[in-house]
């Protein structure tokens, strides 16, 4: 947009030599203005025809006159194109494909960008793109334009240039050959071709530096054990759509566990498929200590600690090879551990064992054992490349700091200030560092102490490659131009080795060899290139040793605390982003906090409790953990955790950050302190302390009190072999003496749904693992307020979208059901139904995302006095904010529960100061959606933004809508296939066949509501 | 009219020696005298309590209902509580003035002027909440279907709270413009007594010309008439539809047929509660014993029992109801509402509505003056918890476990509440120094046949008695 062009203010600037021009430069007047010669002569102003009165009048004019043109409206700052970049139509969005790996989450998206702003991230959906955005990346959209970025490179805590920074670096480099001493880049995974070659080209130039490779949570285990098999350091990448029947022990496949992002596969083998009457789904049998998303999804889920883990992974072993390694296994446990087991072996090249135990004799089982099966499912040749650290050179790294042989230490994406566990040890070899850099976002706990903090742009600005996979490489383009005073750490090392040109120059140059058959353009639009995948060579370890070794490993002495990365915030980099922050746990449903899960049992024996109070709040008990090594984190707030394993305790790592954080997101308690050895099990001892901890949980209530016809669910076996009234029942009512469906009876007569679109929205609650990746895509699509911790302690959540979180109070939901239908009396259900709010010790656990179920009979739309509420042709149910006057009655009488009241103005309020309120924070907002003023309602609408824009852009390229093309925000960022968007009325389209599926029911269908949103019924493999 | 033949076993409904002189002077008395001390101290405690409560609206408009303890499953608690319950107590007046006019039961004659003040001012108390519950009360007039420029934008007379905005719109306007009616000879009668310019002036504009010719007094009864013709049937009405908020719902405990009786039931019960504590007050303080007798509060006390009874019933009715419908969802919102979290709710309100009126089968408790002040406030007590009940134990546990939440009130809520009460109060206080508190006009008309002195005089010349 910049142009050099001139423009003349007058002919007389043509004259380089005009006086006047001149003049004019140096004094705004000309000539000079006599104030002397009027207010210097004292006679002549006494003798002035301006009385004292018509002075006054003078003032009083114009003060007034001044005042008045002071009101003026406010200024809206819109800025009109000089000159129309051809690409950017105002109101038309563009979309970008990128990939992205931050050193933990990775995923292919395509990014959303309206008037040159980024403001959504979508899945990529292009063949190849495999890894679809979680909830963070979803979030991290937020992250862009978050205010306490680091907008400039600071040396010494002073803002400096690049051209500083990159000299100071550079006489450091120079200093550091002359002495001798050590230069060390120590980064996060890169996984980056182009960053390991520039890397590589850095050490080549300076032969005195090396390259550490860390991650925050060390996956360090598996990648040895890995290694030492395959000769590659890299991990497995599981199908898990190929399995039939799954184990896992202690890995929380469906989330973080090593990386994550195999919810999609999985559920592929969890929908029921087949020919009528001998429908498959996979098995799941998950033994854990922590109630994990995993555990939460599986068949059968053992809760056991993580010692007996490692016994129940050498009696697998035992049984799939045939070993008879001695376990010491309760014999409860060994039995329920047997038939998984024998499972496992039955199902030969259709099984697949996974294991999160950081342990690499375990680790090797894994593979001994798969390797056995022969699994399908189990992928060496296209492995995971985003883990590369190792827990041996971080340490050697530190003792080397302390030791001052350091001289010169170049950090990228890492904050090891805050996630190591020796964290001191840390701070004190830093001290002896000659120079430190820190490449960061963020003036993090490390660039605050470090020489310079030099500024990174955001991915979303940034130049890269990826190779997730390998075979697959992955081009990461930026969306915005940099918001701030910052530049790569790619484009610095460039610079440090000489070399002319940007990184994005380098990396296009690097490509060519590895995007052979493709070009550069085509990889740039597609955003990802599928390559040839180098089969792998096999290769074996010894196994039985490793089976014997680990049978050998000690319990813990009391507790067994086993740290796990929370769906929020995974391992605390975007500690900064409300949406995560305020995003409720799938299984604790706790928002704004990390805890220490406890079982029901040890919560007993310490007098460790949780209760709710008066204003629906929760609270906990405090404990302090003491480590065997004498560590301590003190007051950390208890949750007691239905399904936790007797004798552990559950801590999320990525909390308890402080620096260049929000005051209000400075949450939690840091877990990493006790991260001991990058090892996530650890012996303590837990202890109550005083005081009360107030939680931030959205859901009081556990368990489903036997309300069956909420989630209905069945077992695989009477779902193939009875009839569908049986495993689906209708509410029936009486009606002339006659048993007639309950939904049939209708006190409003129907409207005509037969012309143009009716939109459904299906949700597959077999498919649904609870991830909440739809969560924050509905946050970011909606531009849905944060109202903080505070408030959702208040049950005042915004939450368009919820996914609820229910616990069996029996062993089983089907329990619960017969529990309650066995109430005989009054006195027995006042008894029963007090213990069924109590959730079982291992309970079932069911989620249901719910969200506005636009009713055709909405009881919404009736009360409304003003019609602000209203139904369209399409089944969407309208909310006209403009005309709402907020009586919250509509919220009221929704069944559902799911309007949000806007207590308060969310936005432009230092209030609730979570980027809404910063010019730069509410450049994510979507213009295509009102932000809501407060006073009035808000709900789902059913991303109506998105339906219609889908309508007009058909009708403009006058063609037929076809089906996959209406999406909801929800909808599209749904990986698992759990939720299809679609118009019913087209009878081809996907979503119209699972409106007539047989497992299809509306929730609460008996008060006749005729929701639009369809669910299916859960079908449990047990 | 001016006196009708009285049964002799009828007790006299003046008593005292009381002329056709000493009525007026007694009714005219608290409006010329001067304030008394109590009446000062009560003043400045209700107008700090209203002034409290304005600061209270003025911060919830100001920032928002989320001053309020209100969350996402429980939309309404004190407000529309606090509305209903002082719709009920409006009740009484519209019914002592109307019913009892209609039925000819003379000894509503002490009672009615203040029965109908207080409606009067405890619905302007009640109309307050639905106005600033709202999130956005400046836009309170697009409840009104008034023509617009929003297009053929109109209001959803499907919606029970437009029914609610013509309900009371209604009720106060035709319970106002009876009572005015009511006032107007007793104006007159001030006018006349009136020593100062000012006060003849206000008084004679207040009693709009009423100049006690032989056709004033006729339109004037006609007009009563009706009046109480149509006030009868608003009577059933505003409660009816005020409980059609609850009943035409979806959620268990509010969607019940039953709602429309047991509401007018209820209000009527209240209602005659706040007449009993307003007026054992001011009898004393106002020195209206002669008028406001004994047998008026027993007769009182009598309607709380039996609408108490009729109330308990109601109440009961639901439990079985609930039981015998079926239905899960029906059956665990009444289980809750007795047992859950909210229990003592519950039980506070089955005490004082349902057990304490039953006192009042002994003559010798519902004569007593004081027994009968303590059990009219505890009935107040009890018909508050009512509506608290319904609202909050209904919504914070319906359908979904996952929404199940509790309530608890702010300083706002409770500031809100207790601000009306002292605009109440204040309303009332005013009132009690500058109207006539009894129609005196209506009681000089009953005092040759129910007068204590008459009564005797003709047991005492029961020869010559020409009736």
């Amino acid at each position: 947009m910049s142009s050099n062009k001139k423009y003349w203010k007058s002919v007389e600037e043509l004259d380089g030599n005009s006086s006047i021009v001149e003049a004019l430069k140096n004094n705004e007047f000309v000539e000079e203005i006599p104030t002397d010669e009027f207010l210097g002569n004292k006679e002549s102003l006494s003798f002035s025809s301006t009385t004292r009165r018509d002075f006054l009048k003078y003032v009083g004019f114009s003060t007034a006159a001044a005042t008045l043109a002071a009101c003026e409206g406010p200024v809206h700052k819109s800025i009109p194109y000089v000159l129309q970049p051809e690409q950017i139509i105002p109101g038309i969005a563009d979309y970008y494909a990128t990939s992205v790996f931050d050193g933990f989450d990775f995923a292919n998206l395509l990014v959303k960008t309206r008037e040159g702003r980024p403001i959504k991230i979508d899945n990529n959906a292009i063949a190849g793109a495999k890894f679809s955005a979680n909830a963070r990346i979803h979030a991290s959209i937020l992250s862009l334009y978050d205010s306490m970025r680091l907008k400039e490179p600071k040396i010494a805590g002073k803002p400096t240039s690049w051209v500083d920074v990159e000299l100071k670096i550079k006489s450091s480099l120079a200093d550091a050959t002359a002495k001798g001493g050590q230069v060390v880049l120590l980064t996060n995974t890169l996984a980056s071709p182009s960053t390991e070659k520039l890397i590589a080209e850095f050490i080549g130039k300076n032969p005195n530096a090396k390259h550490v490779i860390y991650d925050a949570v060390s996956e360090s285990e598996a990648l040895d054990a890995f290694e030492s098999v395959y000769g590659e350091r890299a991990l497995v990448d599981y199908d898990f759509s190929k399995a039939s029947l799954i184990v896992s022990v202690g890995a929380d496949f469906l989330g973080d566990w090593q990386g994550g992002g195999y919810d999609s596969g999985y559920a592929k083998g969890r929908i029921p498929q087949g020919p009528q009457g001998s429908k498959k789904i996979s098995r799941h049998f998950q033994l854990e200590s922590n109630m994990t998303l995993s555990g939460a999804a599986a068949d059968k889920r053992l809760a056991m600690s993580t010692a007996n883990q490692k016994q129940a992974l050498v009696h697998i072993y035992n049984v799939v090879a045939g070993a008879s390694v001695a376990v010491n296994l309760d014999a409860k446990l060994k039995a329920e551990v047997t038939k998984a087991a024998q499972q496992l072996g039955a199902a030969g090249s259709k099984g697949v064992l996974v294991s999160g135990i950081q342990d690499k004799n375990a680790q090797l089982l894994v593979l001994a054992i798969n390797q056995i099966l022969k699994s399908e499912a189990f992928n060496t040749s296209g492995t995971r490349q985003i883990r590369k650290g190792s827990n041996e050179k971080v340490a050697q790294l530190v003792a080397a700091m302390k030791a001052g042989s350091v001289h010169t230490l170049i950090m990228s994406g890492v904050n090891p200030v805050y996630t190591l566990p020796s964290s001191k040890d840390f701070v004190d070899g830093l001290k002896k560092v000659s120079l430190s850099a820190s490449f960061s976002l963020r003036e993090d706990e490390t660039a605050s102490i470090t020489t310079i903090a030099a500024a990174v742009p955001h991915y979303l600005e940034s130049w890269g490659d990826v190779s997730i996979t390998k075979g697959t490489y992955g081009l990461t383009q930026p969306t915005i131009r940099p918001l701030f005073n910052t530049k790569q750490f790619q484009d610095v090392l460039l610079s440090l080795n000489g070399a002319i040109g940007t990184y994005y120059d380098y990396i296009k140059a690097n490509s060519a060899s590895i995007i052979s058959g493709s070009t550069w353009n085509q990889v740039l639009h597609d955003g990802i290139f599928v390559g040839t995948i180098p089969t792998a060579s096999g290769g074996t370890a010894d196994y039985s040793g490793a089976a014997n070794a680990l049978a050998q490993s000690k319990a813990a002495s009391s507790y067994e605390l086993v740290l796990y990365t929370k769906t929020g915030l995974g391992d605390g980099q975007q500690a900064n982003n409300p949406w995560l922050q305020e995003f409720p746990d799938p299984i604790t449903r706790v928002s704004w906090d990390n805890y220490v899960t406890v079982s029901g049992a040890d919560a007993k024996l310490l007098e460790l409790s949780n209760e709710i109070v008066a204003n629906g709040g929760l609270n906990g008990s405090y404990a302090t953990i003491t480590t065997a090594d004498g560590l301590k984190l003190e007051n950390v707030p208890v949750i007691v955790q239905p399904g936790q394993a007797v004798g552990t305790v559950g801590l999320a790592l990525g909390y308890g950050k402080k620096a260049a954080l929000k005051e209000e997101m400075q949450v939690g308690l840091n877990a990493y302190s006790l991260y001991k050895g990058f090892n996530n099990v650890q012996s303590v001892t837990l202890k109550k302390a005083d005081g009360e901890h107030e939680f931030a949980c959205v859901q009081g209530q556990k368990t489903l009190m036997g309300r069956g016809d909420i989630i209905k669910e069945t077992t695989l076996e009477i779902f193939n072999t009875k009839d569908a009234e049986i495993w689906n029942e209708q509410p029936m009512v009486s009606l002339d003496h006659k048993e007639v469906k309950a939904t049939s009876v209708d006190l409003w007569g129907s409207f005509d749904r037969s012309v143009g679109h009716h939109f459904n929205l299906s949700i597959d609650l077999n498919a649904c693992t609870g991830c909440g990746a739809c969560v924050i895509a509905c946050h970011a699509e909606n531009n849905v307020p944060v109202v903080g911790k505070s408030e959702i302690r208040r049950s005042r959540d915004m939450h368009w979208l919820r996914i609820d979180r229910y616990y069996s109070s029996e062993t089983t939901f089907e329990g619960d059901n017969e529990r309650k239908e066995a109430i005989a009396g009054l006195s027995s259900s006042l008894s029963t139904f007090r213990e069924m709010e109590q959730a079982s010790d291992n309970p079932q656990v069911s989620f249901q995302p719910v969200m506005c179920q636009h009713c055709n009979h909405a009881p919404c739309e009736t009360v409304c006095p003003v019609a602000a509420t209203s139904h369209s042709r399409q089944g969407q149910n309208h909310m006209a904010y403009n005309r709402c006057v907020g009586t919250r009655y509509c919220a009221n009488n929704c069944p559902y529960k799911v309007r949000r009241f806007n207590w308060f103005l969310y936005s432009k309020n230092s209030e609730f100061d979570f980027h809404m309120n910063d010019d730069l924070g509410r450049m994510v907002l979507n213009p295509d959606v009102s932000v809501r003023s407060r006073g009035v309602m808000e709900k789902c609408s059913m991303c109506i933004q998105k339906t219609q824009e889908t309508i007009l852009m058909a009708k403009n390229e006058g063609r037929v809508i076809v089906d996959g093309e209406f999406q909801t925000a929800c909808s599209s960022a749904c990986s698992t296939g759990a939720m299809v968007f679609g118009d019913v009325n087209d009878t081809e389209s996907q979503v119209a066949k699972l409106a007539e599926d047989e497992r299809m029911y509306h929730l609460l269908e008996h008060v006749g509501t005729k929701p639009n949103v369809i669910y299916h019924v859960k079908v449990r493999n047990t | 009219m001016s006196h009708i033949y009285d049964a002799p076993i009828r007790k006299p409904l003046i008593i005292g020696d009381k002329s056709y002189h000493d009525v007026t002077v007694d009714v005219a008395a608290p409006v010329e005298g001067r304030a008394n001390k109590q009446w000062w101290i009560v003043f400045s405690i209700a107008l700090t309590a209203f002034l409290w409560g304005l600061g209270c609206i003025i911060y919830t408009i100001s920032t928002g209902i989320g001053t309020w303890g209100l969350n996402k499953t429980v939309g309404w608690a004190w407000d529309i509580t606090n509305f209903v319950w002082w719709v009920g107590i409006g009740h009484a007046g519209t019914l002592i003035s109307a019913v009892l006019l209609l039925f000819r039961q003379r000894w509503r004659m002490a009672i009615n002027r203040s029965a109908e003040a207080m409606t009067i001012f405890s619905v302007i108390q009640a109309g307050l909440f639905p106005i600033i519950h709202m999130g956005r009360p400046w836009l309170a007039y697009w409840v009104l279907p008034i023509p617009n420029q929003f297009g053929s934008l109109w209001v959803n007379f499907n919606s029970p709270l437009l029914w609610d905005v013509f309900a009371i719109s209604t009720y106060l306007s035709v319970s106002l413009v009876f009572w005015w009616t009511g006032l107007l000879p007793d104006f007159a009668m001030l006018r006349d007594r009136a020593i100062t310019p000012f006060n003849k002036r206000v008084y004679s504009i207040l009693s709009f010309g009423w100049s006690g010719r032989a056709k004033d007094w006729q339109r004037f009864e006609e007009v009563s008439l009706v009046l109480a013709g149509l006030a009868t049937p608003l009577v059933l009405s505003v409660h009816t539809i005020v409980s059609m908020d609850f009943a035409t719902s979806v959620i268990p405990g509010w969607h019940t047929t039953i709602f429309p009786p047991y509401f007018v039931a209820g209000a009527v019960f209240s209602g005659f509660a706040m007449v009993n504590t307003l007026l054992i007050i001011m009898r004393k303080v106002s020195h209206l014993e002669a008028y406001i007798t004994v047998q008026h509060i027993e007769l009182m006390n009598i309607v709380i029992m039996i609408t108490g009874s009729i109330v308990g019933v109601a109440y009961i009715t639901e439990l079985f109801v609930a039981w015998y419908s079926g239905v899960e969802y029906e059956q665990y919102a009444f289980l809750n509402r007795a047992t859950g979290p909210y229990w003592w709710a519950y039980w506070s309100m089955m005490t004082c509505n349902v057990f304490s009126p039953q006192f009042m089968w002994f003559k010798k408790l519902r004569t007593s003056i004081m027994f009968s002040f303590i059990i009219s406030i505890v009935v107040n007590i009890g018909m508050w918890f009512e509506r608290f009940v319904i609202i909050v134990t209904s919504l914070h546990r319906d359908y979904l476990p996952s929404s199940w939440t509790m309530f608890s009130p702010t300083f706002v809520d409770i500031g809100t509440f207790i601000g009306t009460i002292g605009f109440f109060f204040v309303l009332f206080l005013l009132y009690a120094r500058t109207f006539p508190v009894i129609a005196q006009a209506e009681v000089k008309t009953i005092l040759k046949g129910t007068g204590d002195n008459f009564i005797k005089a003709r047991a005492a010349n029961k020869d010559s008695h020409h009736e």
